[in-house]
């Protein structure tokens, strides 16, 4: 089948633009996706990951732009003449045709040879050898995602793309098929292109995060880049819980960056940022906030006192809501190592955290950007 | 709530939802043994019956005169198969033209889906045989088909009109909405994503349609064609106005034998085969296209 064609290739789109009427779905962007990696398109629902991912496809035909695969322009190829498949939302399996049938349908198309072997080694890695003959509606959720994955897979295209692949199953299924996913990326080396909205499933997976907000791309970069130092406000509240301060820069202490919030004063290390005066906003992750009892030494650098609000024990953490002395609420989780001692509402506390965990954001941002964003399509 | 209480309560409880079904039905079945087997059996037995003078004035007496039906059969063959042959015509041009106009509805059409489901239902406020009588003043040999095919030198009969190709014509004609209809209802349930899941899968459009959608429309070509053929082949209207004496099909001997000649057994007689060859012919179809989910 596909042996005879060259290896896989970059994915490259470069200012690519997609219009419907005067809305801009997406918005000259521009992107390299090197082969072989797994990487995450992520987003909220709107945002125009699904529209880029429709038109590597080729099922949406750009405004403007070009679609790249390695040197070949792709961009006016029809879907079924470019080494690109995917694995649709809705699965879209075919309803007539077998298992076994709706795996082997693109190399019967391709007239390729040596179907019979090919479809029940992918029905083997997908585990599903012996459900093969069964019809679609037959199968549960989980293995008709499996199919849809192996009907795509089968092909050996340069590029998967899976558009919200686990979107329709339980939590505790997805959970093990975004282990699964990985497993099989690892195993065929294919690029994987995964457009999601839960930040925790692009994390889990891909190698490569892009979080795409209006049509363009806010961030780039690794999950762990991503999540530990967000360059805007958007991608630090879409991306987990965050706390955010808006401040201004007061000087440098040594390689030390002073930021006044109110009457409190925050330390950032200078490498973090190129803001060196005027207004700034700080932020920091609750699981890097340490919170004790007021009047407690040897305690990290930025430290701010306030009283709890709420106590949640949610299992692997406890989670604390705690207001500052001007209002302001701060989230902190800490870790059940020792749950006797859990804080009451009303207590005074100290938040306390390392300078080198806080991050800095673009102050022109909104600071609610990324928080009123529907989670669920 | 203790048990003994339960049991007290639920049981003429569920006797009564076990009867209420066959309760339900009841009226159905009163009304389909009043209006349908009962005059089925009749007809049957008129089929067996034997003349009791010359005259049909005389009246017919009960027999066990087989022979009705193979003389009846023997007689007018030509058209049976003149009334299949026409009726299958039809229902296959039916098809071709039906499939695209319910394909672009279906697919395409978006805001004027409904308009044009109004438009292929609009016919049917006028009656049938208004219809046909009209199609009579269009195919004349002065209206503007016949005229417009003339001055092309198309027509080596210089008519149409008492021909079979205004038979079939007419039954196209009339039976179309019949086709488009289940046509239209089962291609609408295709989802659109398979088509282009089947595009992202190396299919060129004509594998597209093939593969994908031709065989999820099946129940609804099985549906269709069987809603033009069966009335189709059973019509003696079309042939009646828009026919020649040569064009007779089975409905007009049937029509003819039980209203001018009066010759009840010989019209009930073929009444019965035509019906039997009608089931067979389905029976035979269906296994063919084999469909499990005709519904």
């Amino acid at each position: 089948m596909a042996s005879n064609r060259p290896k896989v290739e970059d994915l490259h789109l470069v200012n690519l633009t997609k219009s419907f009427d005067d809305f801009k779905a997406v918005d000259n962007l521009s992107l390299t996706i090197p082969a072989g990696s797994f990487f995450a398109l992520l987003g909220p629902s709107g945002c125009g990951k699904t529209t880029t991912l429709r038109m590597v496809a080729g099922l949406d035909e750009p405004t403007s732009g070009q679609i790249k695969l390695g040197p070949d322009d792709i961009t006016n190829l029809p879907p079924y003449k470019r080494w690109v498949n995917t694995v649709f939302q809705s699965y879209a399996l075919f309803p007539h045709l077998t298992i076994y049938e709706n795996v082997a349908f693109g190399l019967r198309r391709q007239k390729a040879e040596n179907i019979d072997d090919q479809v029940k080694a992918m029905l083997e890695l997908v585990e599903l050898t012996t459900q093969a003959q069964k019809k679609p509606q037959q199968l549960s959720g989980g293995q008709q995602q499996r199919v849809a994955l192996a009907r795509a897979l089968i092909n050996e295209p340069d590029v998967l793309l899976l558009d919200e692949p686990l979107g329709a199953l339980d939590l505790k299924l997805r959970r093990q098929m975004q282990l699964e996913l990985k497993r099989i990326q690892t195993e065929v080396g294919i690029t994987f292109v995964h457009v999601t909205h839960d930040q925790e499933e692009a994390m889990t997976m891909a190698d490569t995060i892009a979080v795409m907000n209006e049509g363009k791309i806010e961030q780039l970069g690794s999950p762990v880049q991503i999540y530990e130092h967000p360059k805007t406000v958007f991608v630090a509240n879409f991306l987990g819980q965050t706390n955010l301060f808006e401040g201004t820069v007061a000087g440098i202490e040594g390689d030390e960056l002073v930021v006044k919030v109110k009457d409190t004063t925050f330390y950032v290390p200078l490498a973090t940022t190129d803001i060196r005066s005027g207004r700034i906003i700080l932020g920091v992750r609750p699981e890097k906030v340490k919170i004790v009892d007021q009047g407690k030494t040897g305690l990290p650098k930025n430290q701010i006192n306030g009283s709890i609000k709420l106590t949640a024990f949610v299992g692997v953490s406890t989670q604390y809501e705690v207001i500052t002395n001007w209002g302001q609420e701060i989230s902190a989780f800490e870790q059940n190592v020792d749950p006797t001692d859990l804080g009451r509402p009303g207590q005074a506390v100290t938040l306390a955290w390392e300078p080198r965990h806080s991050f800095v954001l673009n102050p022109d941002d909104d600071l609610s950007a990324g928080l009123d964003t529907s989670w669920d399509e | 709530m203790s048990i003994a209480q339960e049991s007290i309560i639920t049981k003429p409880t569920r006797r009564r939802i076990k009867r209420t079904p066959y309760l339900l039905i009841l009226p159905g079945i009163g009304w389909l043994f009043l209006f349908f087997i009962f005059p089925l059996s009749t007809l049957f037995a008129t089929s067996l019956q034997k003349p009791a003078g010359i005259s049909p004035d005389d009246g017919f007496l009960p027999a066990f005169k087989v022979s009705n039906y193979s003389s009846a059969l023997v007689e007018y063959y030509p058209q049976f198969f003149r009334g299949f042959l026409y009726s299958g015509i039809a229902t296959v041009i039916c098809l071709l033209l039906a499939y695209p106009i319910a394909y672009y509805m279906a697919f395409r059409a978006r805001k004027y889906r409904n308009l044009m489901l109004v438009l292929i239902v609009a016919p049917f406020f006028a009656s049938f045989l208004l219809r046909t009588n009209a199609w009579k003043t269009i195919l004349s040999g002065d209206g503007i088909v016949v005229g417009f095919l003339n001055s092309f030198n198309l027509l080596p009969q210089d008519r149409i009109l008492n021909t079979s190709l205004a038979v079939v014509a007419g039954l196209t004609y009339n039976f179309l909405p019949f086709m488009i209809l289940p046509l239209y209802t089962s291609l609408e349930k295709i989802d659109p994503r398979l088509i282009e899941a089947a595009g992202d899968l190396y299919s060129p459009p004509s594998q597209r349609f093939w593969k994908v959608v031709w065989p999820l429309s099946i129940p609804g070509v099985i549906s269709g064609t069987l809603l033009t053929f069966i009335p189709a082949s059973g019509d003696y209207i079309n042939a009646e106005l828009l026919g020649s004496i040569k064009d007779k099909m089975i409905g007009n001997v049937i029509q003819s034998q039980f209203i001018d000649l009066r010759d009840y057994p010989t019209a009930s007689a073929l009444s019965f085969t035509f019906m039997a060859i009608i089931l067979v012919m389905i029976y035979l179809y269906i296994r063919r296209a084999g469909t499990d989910d005709l519904v």
